[in-house]
């Protein structure tokens, strides 16, 4: 339904253009959930946006690619067009639910507006489904909470105010970017159970931006890795999670502190900090942090290639090669050699 | 067992609501409501809870940047509520604290020297100045030449690990650590948890150590509260609250906890909660979790429970509930 060919985001900044987004391909199905898991600065919200067509340009620009949805380039489209599909067809759900609301509208106003805009209907019209948006979304006694201003509701509460508007044009694609990180545990679980109901109910394709793990896990059908503006890899949440064979998400995966797990064993980091966007490593943008680095990894740039049905990953290493160097890891590790 | 170094004895803080006009006080905010709590030396007290819990303000009444409405605070022993400046400033060398955001607790003209640095001063310790500072940067792992950098040449991770060496600076007792890790990256996180637990061991270091996830309090914390509108929910040491949890806040939160692993994760029964955290200007009737509890009952809406021993077993393990139980299976340790 949504496809996203080699698209390429960069940024003019005074230093240099940054290449957010490199060369991203992927599909997007009705009814499915894709998450995107990154660390801040890998391009996951640019690449969002930019299928939204909400980066400021200039300084961003797309040297290359193609976002198709339905047939139609969104990079070809006029602003007037865009209007049309933002919203009615593809949404999106913020981050911050406290700044996304304006603050001096009503809750009602502000869904009534957002349908007003997706649909030709009367303003009693708009309200009825205004109300029956925010009973979908589970927000009590929505009549009385139609006449409230942001500032009465909580942080979950707004999300899901947000989601109703978000879902007031129907749309057939939803886009969240870290749509529960400002929330607590508690609040997240309802949360994205709620976005999980109406997936069910309406066939809406999801693509949920996210750093958790514990997310992706509980959410996800497919997984794009992404790591300083490429995606390093990519395929089912089963591929990703048991038979990942790119070192960064291994390592990621063995880093997290979990509490399924034996407290008394220490943590393994992943050595040094995330890559600087401008001046990029030549070879393997995660060789100077990778455990399995070797000098081939400095000179070539790893494509990604094929490892099962829908699985991808971007690594020098075979499968063979990589599993052989994850044992001598832990051998290393359980004879306390490495720290 | 080591003794006592910090005792917290009912601690209470109110905020005063004061009306438009006069400005006289209708209500308070009862961030923190009667918390008792003590830390061992050499031990990690982990405090969770979700926002609005009263854990950070319940650091800062520790450090002394709050006083609190009622309430005795011990340090070593000796009662600190009533200390003087003077005395403030000595005890500041004791009690040291880390801030969540190294983005914003760091001060962008300073190099990364100098804040170290900043401490020592403030206390005339400037012999060898530069020899404990070149020290310090080495003990969280930086480099000689990262004094010269300005907090902008450095990651989030390397941020923060200049906080705590800015903390270390005056070889504190007791380190409040208020969400060390929360801002910071997933990958680097690890770092950061490993640094704080070497430098305890290497320099005996106690640890308060706030936070909101649950999987990081249980890597780093011997002891356990859970807290929920300014009260202790639960206290325990860390093995027990992980595996035999009986408060139903407690179970939860662990079960609202997403596992990165999809089969177990997709297996799980999840407790939800209904609603929203109440106001804690009007914290509801009688057991303050009963208008989202799931085991809640009519006697909850009446009666306070205390925070006591619901196991005969085990002395460490209190819980303030009038129903206990133990949810199975919330985490299945492999």
């Amino acid at each position: 339904m949504l496809e996203v060919k080699n698209l390429k985001t960069y940024i003019d900044t005074g230093s240099g253009t940054v290449k957010a987004v490199d060369n991203v391909s992927f599909q997007i199905e009705a009814g499915e959930t894709i998450c995107i898991v990154g660390e801040s600065g890998s391009g996951k919200s640019v690449l969002a946006h930019s299928i939204m067509q909400l980066n400021p340009s200039p300084p961003v620009f797309h040297p290359e690619g193609e976002i198709l949805f339905e047939g139609k380039n969104l990079l070809d489209l006029s602003e007037k067009e865009l209007r049309r599909i933002r919203g009615n067809e593809i949404s999106m759900i913020f981050q911050d639910p406290m700044s996304s609301l304006n603050p001096v509208f009503r809750v009602g106003d502000q869904l009534i507006e957002a349908i007003r805009s997706h649909e030709k209907v009367s303003k009693k019209n708009a309200k009825k489904r205004a109300l029956e948006l925010l009973t979908d979304v589970g927000i009590p006694d929505p009549e009385r909470r139609l006449y409230d201003y942001p500032h009465q509701f909580s942080g979950g509460m707004r999300q899901r105010v947000l989601i109703a508007i978000a879902l007031a044009g129907r749309p057939k694609v939803l886009i969240a970017d870290e749509p529960t990180t400002a929330l607590d545990v508690t609040i997240q679980a309802q949360i994205l159970e709620l976005m999980r109901s109406i997936q069910k109910k309406y066939e809406t394709a999801i693509i949920l931006i996210t750093h958790d793990l514990g997310v992706v896990a509980q959410i996800a059908d497919k997984v794009l890795v992404m790591y300083s503006g490429r995606i390093v890899e990519k395929g089912s949440v089963s591929d990703i999670f048991y038979r990942s064979t790119m070192p960064y998400t291994w390592s990621l995966l063995r880093s997290l502190p979990r509490i399924d797990a034996d407290a008394s064993n220490r943590l393994i980091p992943i050595q040094g900090q995330p890559s600087n966007l401008i001046d990029r490593p030549k070879g393997c943008h995660f060789a100077p942090r990778c455990p399995f680095a070797t000098e081939a990894c400095l000179e070539i740039d790893p494509a990604l290639t094929k490892r099962g049905e829908g699985h991808w990953a971007a690594c020098i290493l075979s499968e063979e090669e990589f599993s052989n160097k994850k044992q001598e890891l832990e051998v290393y590790a359980q004879k306390g050699a490495v720290k | 067992m080591s003794e006592p170094l910090l005792e917290l004895k009912d601690i209470k803080m109110y905020f005063p609501i004061k009306e438009k006009v006069f400005k006289k006080p209708v209500n308070h905010v009862k961030a923190v409501n009667g918390v008792s709590l003590t830390v061992r030396k050499g031990e990690t007290l982990g405090i969770v809870g979700e926002s609005g819990c009263g854990k950070s303000t319940l650091a800062r009444t520790i450090v002394g940047l709050l006083e609190p409405t009622s309430g005795d605070i011990l340090f070593e022993g000796e009662s600190i509520l009533g200390y003087n400046k003077k005395q403030m400033h000595e005890l500041r060398r004791d009690i040291q604290m880390v801030y969540q955001d190294p983005y914003t607790s760091l001060n962008p003209r300073m190099k990364a020297g100098e804040i170290i640095a900043a401490p020592l001063k403030a206390f005339k310790m400037t012999s060898n100045l530069n020899e404990r500072v070149y020290e310090l940067l080495d003990l969280v792992g930086l480099k000689r030449e990262d004094a010269d950098k300005l907090p902008h040449q450095f990651s989030g991770g390397q941020r923060q690990r200049i906080g705590i060496a800015r903390a270390l600076a005056l070889n504190p007792k007791l380190l409040i650590l208020d969400e060390p890790v929360s801002a910071l990256d997933v990958s680097v996180q690890a770092q950061v948890i490993n640094l704080l637990e070497d430098l305890q061991e290497e320099l005996g270091l106690t640890y308060v150590f706030i936070a909101h996830d649950l999987s990081v309090i249980k890597h780093i914390a011997d002891k356990v509260a859970v807290m929920y509108l300014g009260k202790v929910m639960e206290l325990s040491d860390s093995d027990t609250l992980y595996h035999h949890s009986k408060h139903p806040y407690t179970n939860a939160l662990l079960s609202a906890i997403p596992l990165p692993d999809p089969e177990k994760e997709r297996q799980r029964q999840r407790i939800m909660l209904k609603g929203e955290l109440p106001s804690p200007a009007n914290p509801p009737s009688g057991c303050i979790f009963h208008t989202r509890c799931p085991i809640a009952q009519a006697f909850c809406k009446q009666h306070i429970p205390v925070l006591e021993e619901k196991d005969g077993n085990n002395p460490n393990h209190q819980v303030a509930c009038f129903y206990p139980q133990e949810t199975e299976a919330i985490v299945n340790s492999q």
